[in-house]
């Protein structure tokens, strides 16, 4: 056997134990009801803006503090903390991908990320209400 | 129906020259094919002529298509659904071709028209390496142009084209009416994300670093198709080199634009869409070293087809993986799935994907399977050395650095791809807690075994090097970097604790590692090269990659945050203290700046001065003065202002552009990370309240007191430029809030043969707007006072500090000049030829990361 053989084994050992300690860290995708059953360990939720409850949000008394409620397609309900500046288009997103810990009476996020319909161009149902609203106003 | 205002003559030309060319490059793809296949030389000739002439009909095509979408843009014709998506009346002309690669066909179009530049310079340059060669780049041809073409085979649409008429592409009511367009006044325009210079230059960069990826997998393949197995590396190594260093800068460009101009707060945040291009890069770069290697001791020659094979194939899986959707959740920018679904049933199992996505993987299993098949079956032919290489030559390490690059693009890609995992097998795996970090930990350990690797391979000669030569050059850059390096801890230790020690340690490491080989390159240009700049391309460019890596480990391990809400008095309960600095570790990072209120960051005072409207619609700046004063005699030492910039859209949302002072050695970095949209705002219904105040008078308002202190008669001063026939009183004012804050406030009254003009004077900080209303009968000054009881004027923002990140610039820009040079000298060049390439190239990277936005 070559040398060069038995570094690139080494290497490919090497890989090897570099993804299984990056799949240590994997978080999962839940909903609120399975991330409320597992408090504390750090998920994504997919899920909406409760747009029926108020968004706070006061950058004068505390520029890092938004909460908002959030519901998700399978009827989960949860208050959510956010310690950072309120996303811009928040109200107008239609999907959230929030990051963070379940906790026992709200959830706490470290990251949104944002799916608002503005930035699909390529969607055709979007394009139509764009049209529609463009033409209907004059 | 015959629709009012339509202009329909550019579409047919455009939408003529895509099939034209499409057809063409099938033809140039079967004409070179068979020229490929031919001995006799006549038929040969022939064949040639053909491929030619179809190929130079394609890139001309190419060209009009261009010219047409151009036209089409630029005159905000509507009517085309790409102007409608991409092109809006308000939009800057230089914008323009940004709104073009903007979308998806236009982006296809600009590495089409790559690929045809680039393959009309290999039908002049390749001589008998022609027709393999070009069948390859052909064949890629033939696929971008499908993806434009917008054809319905059946029911089945293939490609996108440019061209398509809203009214096809949308329903709406609207489009029943015979003058629809005079309904559709504007566009929707290009995304405020891509208002950026570097969006005009970047996709260029980088597609030409994409089409340029195919060359060394022609000629991989001509090397198989010709049976002449090892002649191909030393016709592709420079085309590869400027690949190199192309693709190189591209990314780069790419780093500098969310820099820039996202708030992420970095160059580089291991996004999807970033490993999709870095990856092809390092699996060049992987290519180039066993080339190089083959070309001196007929080693790795192999690994060369496979590296140059992989380049491209990943370039194919990069645009998969960021045109497809698949990525989905997992990154800020990449492309949305379009087109209609195919379904169809193959074995009982429902296959169902976007027409589009279909395309793309045919793209790419058209150049992955034959490419790798043909390796497979003609593997044992690949002429070998069985004799091993010695652990003192140059070409066993440098063959151990080109596996770590591989290594390094298969982690990363590995990790990319789980969304596409989660797709095939419906898993749910969603990215680790911190990303970037799970990244680093890797990565640093790839940047510690390339930096000892350059370091010492340098030295080493091929085939054998005697242990006293190696020590006897290499022991003074040794000594040097370990001097650098114990400055390095002493007086600019890395505060980067939030990981711990042991990757405090690591990162350590890493920064001897690479400043060692930085060193240690650069004393190689002099004392064995003998400072012969023109051969040294290859010690430059490592000493550039390295010099790259030290400014990218200082620049992020010594990155500070220096805006935090508890400088104005917000304090919030703590999360956590940090193990290592006993700091809270949750700085809350965003700092609200009242209007004129000064707040201090890190040495500076900082004050929101003003907003003012950009010259786009919804754009806004936002003017930060930025103050540091001496501590103990006062005096300023200095003073800028920063304006970083929202885009407000009337939708509300909103989208923030960070401004940078560069100095030498750091850059200060802010950006707004919330501001009020003042038109959503209802109306200020306060009024203003009459005080009559005599000099020295002292009124009151609800949070403190005013004094009358003077009045000046015709003032002169900033505010106010008297006018002929003018008469102005000024009134100075004193206030005093409660918490002792004192602001001044001057008031102007302006009497003119047309009337009186009040200039009132507003304290931000105190809500409080004052008018001089006038004098009455008994001298004494009429003032109006009012509380406003709208929100007062803020901005929230974020600011960072980057240390030494020049270096990360100036290294990419030596690292090009090296590759470049190794190009030129590897290259068939005239002296006067070369010397203007490599200014020309140097110049302009040069000018483009370190001069344009300064």
């Amino acid at each position: 056997m070559k040398k060069t053989h038995i570094i690139l084994l080494f290497g490919i050992a090497a890989l090897i134990v570099g993804l299984i300690s990056f799949s240590a860290d994997f978080s999962t995708y839940d909903s609120i009801g399975s991330a409320k059953e597992k408090q504390g360990k750090f998920v994504h939720i997919i899920a909406k803006l409760d747009k029926r409850q108020p968004v706070e949000y006061d950058a004068i008394k505390n520029p890092n503090y938004l909460t908002f409620y959030a519901v998700d397609s399978l009827g989960g309900q949860t208050k959510v903390v956010f310690h950072n500046s309120k996303p811009s288009d928040l109200e107008k997103s239609e999907r959230l991908v929030m990051k963070g810990k379940m906790g026992a009476d709200h959830f706490e996020c470290s990251d949104i990320l944002l799916k608002c319909p503005s930035k699909y161009k390529d969607d055709k149902k979007q394009l139509q209400d764009n049209v529609q609203e463009a033409t209907s106003m004059k | 129906m015959k629709f009012e205002g339509e202009h329909l003559l550019p579409g047919q030309i455009g939408h003529f020259f895509v099939i034209l060319s499409f057809v063409a490059a099938l033809i140039a793809t079967v004409s070179f094919f068979k020229a490929s296949l031919t001995t006799d030389l006549a038929q040969k000739q022939n064949w040639l002529k053909t491929a030619r002439t179809a190929f130079y009909t394609q890139v001309a095509g190419v060209f009009v298509i261009f010219g047409c979408i151009l036209y089409i843009c630029s005159n905000h014709l509507f009517e085309y659904m790409y102007a409608y998506k991409h092109a809006s009346l308000e939009l800057e002309y230089k914008y323009l071709l940004s709104c073009i690669w903007e979308g998806q066909e236009g982006s296809f179009l600009l590495w089409t028209i790559w690929h045809g530049v680039l393959g009309i310079l290999l039908i002049k340059k390749s001589k008998e390496w022609e027709a393999p060669v070009m069948t390859v780049i052909s064949f890629a041809q033939f696929f971008l142009l499908m993806m434009i073409l917008g054809i319905y085979f059946g029911n089945i649409k293939i490609g996108n084209s440019p061209f398509s008429l809203t009214r096809n592409e949308i329903t709406a009511p609207i489009f029943a009416r015979a003058n629809y367009l005079s309904f559709i006044k504007d566009g929707l325009g290009l995304n405020v994300l891509l208002r950026n210079y570097w969006m005009v230059i970047h996709p260029p960069i980088l597609f030409l670093g994409f089409a340029s990826t195919l060359i060394p997998f022609a000629y991989a393949y001509a090397g198989i198709q010709t049976k002449r197995y090892g002649d191909w590396v030393k016709e592709a190594l420079p085309y590869t080199l400027m690949c190199a260093a192309i693709l190189g800068v591209g990314i780069m460009m790419g780093g500098k634009w969310a820099y820039e101009s996202l708030n992420f707060g970095g160059y580089w945040a291991w996004d999807p869409v970033e490993n999709a291009s870095l990856v092809p890069w390092l699996l060049l770069i992987a290519g180039l070293h066993t080339m190089v290697i083959y070309k001196a001791t007929g080693h790795s020659l192999r690994a060369s087809y496979l590296f140059a094979f992989l380049t491209f194939i990943f370039i194919l899986y990069s645009t998969f993986l960021t045109r497809t959707g698949v990525l989905g959740d997992t990154s800020v920018h990449a492309f949305t799935e379009a087109g209609e679904n195919i379904s169809f049933r193959l074995f009982g199992i429902l296959f169902s994907f976007k027409a589009m996505n279909a395309l793309i993987l045919l793209y790419l299993f058209a150049f992955a399977i034959p490419s790798l098949f043909l390796l497979i079956k003609n593997y044992k032919k690949i002429p070998t050395i069985y004799k091993e290489e010695n652990t003192n030559s140059r070409e066993f390490w440098m063959y151990i650095g080109s596996l770590v690059f591989f290594l390094t693009s298969v982690f990363i890609i590995a990790k990319t791809s789980v969304p596409v995992y989660n797709k095939i097998f419906g898993t749910k795996i969603a990215p680790p807690e911190d990303i970037e970090f799970s990244y680093n930990k890797v990565i640093v350990l790839v940047a510690i075994i390339l930096g000892f690797l350059t370091a010492i391979t340098q030295y080493l000669k091929y085939k054998t090097t005697t242990a006293k030569y190696l020590v006897k050059e290499i022991w003074l850059p040794t000594v040097i970097a370990a001097a650098i390096m114990s400055l390095l801890v002493i007086f600019y230790p890395f505060t980067y604790y939030k990981q711990g020690a042991g990757f405090l340690g690591a990162l350590y490491v890493a920064a001897f590692a690479v400043i060692y080989s930085f060193v240690s390159n650069a004393f190689y240009i002099w004392t064995v090269q003998k400072g012969k700049i023109m051969k040294a391309g290859s010690p430059v460019a490592h000493a550039g990659f390295m010099l790259m890596l030290v400014g990218i480990l200082i620049s992020s391990g010594n990155k500070k945050v220096i805006s935090s809400s508890s400088v104005n008095g917000i304090t919030l309960p703590s999360s956590g203290k940090d193990p290592m600095t006993k700091e809270t570790d949750n700085p809350k990072e965003n700092l609200t700046l009242l209007r004129e209120v000064p707040a201090s960051l890190d040495d500076y005072k900082v004050t929101f001065l003003k907003d003012s409207a950009g010259h786009e619609k919804g754009r806004k700046f936002y003017k930060l003065n930025f103050e540091r004063k001496d501590k103990e005699s006062g005096k300023t030492l200095e003073q800028f202002g920063l304006q970083p910039d929202v885009y407000q859209m009337k939708d509300n949302s909103m989208s923030s552009n960070p401004d940078t002072k560069s100095y030498l050695f750091r850059d200060i970095f802010t950006y707004v990370s919330y501001a009020l949209n003042k038109n959503a705002e209802s109306e200020d219904t306060a009024q203003f309240k009459e005080v009559k105040l005599s000099m020295g008078d002292t009124a009151f308002y609800s949070n403190g007191f005013l004094v009358l202190e003077n009045v000046v008669n015709n003032p002169i001063n900033a505010k106010y430029k008297r006018e002929p026939g003018q008469v102005a009183l000024m009134a100075e004012l004193q206030i005093t809030a409660k918490d002792d804050q004192r602001f001044n406030a001057t008031p102007l009254v302006v009497v003119d043969s047309l009337g009186i003009i009040n200039r009132d004077d507003t304290v931000f900080a105190q809500n409080l707007f004052v008018r001089f209303i006038g004098v009455d009968e008994n001298k004494k000054i009429r003032l109006g006072l009012k509380e406003s009881n709208t929100l007062i004027d803020y901005v929230t923002v974020k600011a960072y500090v980057f240390p030494l990140i020049n270096l990360v610039w100036i290294g990419l820009v030596i690292m090009a000049a090296g590759l470049v040079l190794s190009m030129l000298q590897r290259g068939k060049f005239t002296k006067l030829q070369s010397g203007i390439i490599l200014f020309l190239s140097v110049a302009f990277v040069f000018y483009m990361f370190l001069l344009a936005n300064a």
